[in-house]
């Protein structure tokens, strides 16, 4: 998942016309907004959706959060201390992915892949800390066929941690991208849907925590 | 482990000559047009202009060739039920209960999915930039990956006909028999994964439209200018980016469960079958108006255009639109009134439906209003639209009864139910999707379609669809239960057979639409539409040449009030001239890109091994499709120029063609 447009290069034409017409923001007086606010607001829809996607996984472990079949509970499962280095690391990554942002605004090359190096290494730990607790669970036989409420523990947290694994397939490809064509126009768009991109994975996880191990622990 | 994974011999279908001969047939046709497009040299034209086009013209005629292939296709479907259940009282029929089963889950899926949607979308994608006065939307190579895509979903549900099976569980697999235990076969994995990948097209279909109507307008279109159709093609995106991830979601579940394991639906270890159902039509609902919406958006259009005047209550209409963009999200449980959720949570459903049969009255209304003291034209979109007030009319009542719980509690399931849902969506969308078909040809193609044909098709099916429709709505109020291969209670008979006439008459009717396009292109010199503006019509795309160039329009248009080409011919005739020359510039237009076709390949060879559980093949795809998107990441031109000289002739000409058509006005009107 990368997100861009076919268009917003160098050049400094708009094409299709965007962005034509001074101060244009997509209001309907002055024209097309610029090819940066349409990017941008293109994303913010489909994270909207991917959220709409979450929330049909956290409905179902609502339903199901009971349905332990004589499996184990929620406190019996859960790791609040691994929970909160997890915590940690992907909130530390989105805060270097900010760090990352003041670089490409500066254009610099070196601090921009630092930034990123680091921030994907954060989200890296994440993905491992995240396969350590799945495996550990399924060892002692808590995996996701045990029972309805594991199937939807798995899916739900595993779903956001698919997201965070793309997202550093991603991240991969934008630190080539700017390494191989600097910071010409439409990378930075994609940057910018990056950045958004790593930051909504935080929301998801702020509520996993909470509707999750939160309550499936101190309840 | 077997390197082609579930997949042998045995999948072919050699000892059932019906799937057999349909799937030979269909492959014979497909290699017969694929050795004629070689022979006559046609495939450099074919990838350059149509397969790698991200122009929104072109992909939204795609889309609509697609969608009336798939609505051909699952109108087989149909005629083999209903001959099927004309022969079966009290006698086996020709097709045998597991075959029965999967046809009638086909005919669902295909007309839902892979039929009406494209044909909606496909006019969305051609109509709504013109409108806004734009030279594309918002992401264009996006655009054409969610075509793309959609296409998969519709090969993958073809391909089940030869290899393997389609599912027999309903056009929506229902647990626990959609599960792994009761549904063995490969049947509901077509179905998840067909409908998987065509969803998550239609999802950027629905990101890019709603970024192109919010973010995308021509200079002074303002909300309160757009077009109809605009509008409710906004309100069904905003519906497809909140309802669609439910589909993707729920899906993704089954799929879980069948292919992992786990228990989200099944009937062990806690799992929960009706979730399944609240899920699917959480999705399900609005999906129903996503589809319906944007055919309120062409009616309006037509009425409008074909009465000679603005549509009456355009902000009523607008409000309307809304309203039911809003509330059908909060509808969803009348189609499971009888699960058991309760008098009081069936009470608060059932009113909800009755309140958006409110708003969907006002359109109504609009419609007729508009149409009094008009000066009507009764063209072929034109008696679309009449057709569809008087059909949706009927459909819109019988809805309103099943949304009496105490009155669905005994019509649930029946062949009354099918006969409702039928009535409004050929009554809706199907007349929709034809009238404006008929309505914008001309402006694709440059000549209009021929209108006796297209009159002929319109009573064929007008007729026909009473014929069919009217003995479900009897046999429903007589105990008859959907989805029956066979039965054996003598008052229903007369009137399956009555119906199974009726698809004849529908055939007609099918049969002249495939005429009016092949005479319609054989005369089409005499048909030729010279000024763009064939039906004297109101909305912005009119005052772009028939058809557009690639970019739309020269300049963007100026927009001063709804109705903007109205105003602008309104204008020409008072001061006898058209507008000044604009200072022609270069355009810039986004070049062309193989990345959706490339991407929806692998996606076809990603889809097609997850369902026989050719696992090395899914990683194969997967990198395919990612090495794809990197391709296409990496390229440094993603525009060619056009410049302002071929700019200015080609607007001239459309110029020249007005100013023609004016002075011709004007020496008349002395």
């Amino acid at each position: 998942m990368s997100g861009y447009s076919a268009y917003s290069t160098t050049v400094d034409a708009a094409p299709l016309g965007y962005g034509e017409h001074a101060g244009a923001r997509g209001h309907g007086a002055g024209g097309p907004a610029s090819a940066r606010i349409v990017i941008g607001y293109g994303f913010w829809i489909f994270l909207l959706s991917d959220f709409v996607m979450f929330s049909c996984f956290f409905a179902a472990y609502a339903v199901l959060a009971g349905q332990t079949a004589g499996g184990p509970t929620a406190r019996q499962v859960f790791d609040p201390g691994s929970v909160a280095i997890e915590t940690a690391c992907l909130l530390l990554s989105s805060f270097v992915c900010g760090l990352a942002t003041l670089a490409v605004a500066g254009a610099s090359q070196l601090w921009t892949h630092v930034a990123l190096l680091v921030s994907g290494l954060f989200g890296f730990v994440f993905v491992l800390l995240e396969a350590r607790e799945f495996a550990g669970l399924v060892e002692m036989g808590a995996g996701p066929q045990r029972s309805a409420f594991l199937t939807a523990f798995f899916t739900l947290v595993g779903c956001h941690g698919l997201h965070v694994s793309l997202g550093l397939l991603w991240l991969g490809t934008m630190m080539a991208q700017f390494y191989a064509k600097g910071f010409r126009r439409n990378i930075r768009h994609r940057f910018l849907c990056f950045s958004l991109f790593w930051h909504a994975l935080d929301i998801i996880w702020v509520a996993i925590f909470s509707l999750v191990y939160l309550v499936g622990t101190v309840l | 482990m077997n390197i082609l994974g579930k997949l042998t011999w045995q999948a072919i279908p050699f000892d059932q000559p019906i799937p057999l001969t349909a799937g030979a047939t269909v492959i014979g046709i497909f290699i017969a047009v694929l050795v004629w497009i070689t022979v006559k040299g046609y495939w450099p034209y074919l990838w350059k202009e149509w397969i790698t086009s991200v122009d929104h013209k072109r992909i939204g005629i795609m889309y609509c060739i697609l969608g009336l292939l798939m609505l051909l296709r699952g109108f087989i479907d149909a005629l083999m039920m209903r001959s099927q259940q004309a022969l079966a009282y009290a006698a086996p029929g020709y097709l045998p209960p597991e075959h029965y089963d999967q046809i009638f889950s086909a005919h669902g899926t295909i007309m839902i999915f892979f039929g009406a949607m494209p044909f909606v979308i496909g006019l969305i994608n051609f109509a709504v930039p013109l409108q806004l006065g734009v030279r594309d939307v918002a992401f264009p190579t996006f655009n054409s990956v969610s075509f793309w895509l959609t296409a998969t979903g519709a090969l993958l549900v073809n391909l089940s006909l030869v290899i393997g099976e389609f599912a027999r569980t309903g056009w929506l697999p229902y647990p626990p028999l959609s599960e792994l235990r009761y549904s063995p076969g490969v049947g509901v994995d077509y179905y998840l994964w067909a409908v998987q990948i065509s969803g998550v097209g239609t999802l950027m279909t629905g990101v890019n439209f709603v970024t192109t109507i919010l973010k995308t307008r021509a200079p002074g279109m303002t909300y309160m200018r757009m077009t109809m159709f605009t509008w409710t093609a906004l309100a069904a995106c905003l519906l497809i980016v909140a309802a669609f991830p439910v589909l993707t979601a729920t899906l993704a579940m089954l799929t879980l469960d069948r292919y992992a394991g786990f228990h989200f639906f099944t009937n062990e270890a806690g799992g929960n079958a009706m979730m399944f159902v609240s899920l699917i039509w959480a999705w399900g609902h609005p999906e129903v108006y996503i589809l319906v919406l944007p055919a309120f958006g062409i009616f309006s259009e037509v009425v409008s255009t074909f009465s000679h005047k603005a549509l009456f209550g355009y902000r009523s209409m607008v409000a309307a639109t809304m309203v039911i963009c809003i509330v059908s999200f909060l509808v969803w449980l009348h189609h499971f009134f009888t699960m058991g959720a309760g008098g009081d949570v069936n009470a608060t459903f059932g009113i909800a439906t009755t309140i958006i049969a409110v708003a969907t009255g006002v359109k109504m209304y609009s419609w007729l209003f508009t149409m009094y003291g008009g000066r009507i034209r009764f063209t072929t979109p034109m008696l679309w639209s009449l057709g569809f007030m008087v059909t949706f009319i009927i459909g819109g009542m019988t809805g309103v009864l099943l949304a009496v719980p105490p009155a669905d509690f005994l019509l649930h399931n029946s062949m009354f139910l099918v006969a409702h849902f039928h009535n409004v969506i050929i009554g809706g969308v199907l007349f929709g999707a034809f009238a404006g078909m008929s309505y914008w040809f001309p402006k694709a193609f440059g000549f209009r379609l021929h209108e006796g044909w297209g009159k002929a098709a319109f009573w064929f099916a007008f007729v026909g669809f009473y014929v069919v429709f009217v003995p479900f709505y009897v046999a429903g109020l007589l105990g008859m239960t959907r989805r029956m291969q066979h039965y054996d209670v003598p008052a229903w008979h007369i009137w399956m057979v009555i119906a199974a006439f009726g698809t004849l008459i529908l055939a007609c009717g099918a049969a002249c639409q495939v005429m009016q396009i092949i005479v319609s292109v054989l005369r089409r010199d005499e048909l030729r539409d010279l000024t763009g503006d064939p039906w004297n019509a109101r909305s912005l795309e009119w005052s772009a040449a028939s058809p557009p160039p690639s970019f739309d329009y020269a300049v963007l248009p100026r927009v001063e009030c709804l109705d903007a080409y109205w105003r602008i011919k309104q204008r020409a005739l008072e001061l006898g001239r058209l507008r000044d020359e604009p200072d022609y510039k270069p355009v810039e237009m986004p070049r062309n890109s193989p990345t959706g076709f490339i991407c929806a390949a692998f996606a076809t060879i990603m889809g097609f091994s997850m369902i026989w559980h050719i696992w090395w093949l899914v990683g194969v795809g997967f990198i395919g499709a990612f090495a794809t998107f990197v391709v296409f990441a990496w390229r440094d031109i993603p525009e060619y120029v056009i410049p302002a000289a071929e700019v200015a002739r080609l607007d001239r000409a459309n110029r020249d063609a007005r100013r023609q058509a004016l002075e011709t006005y004007l020496a008349q009107a002395e």
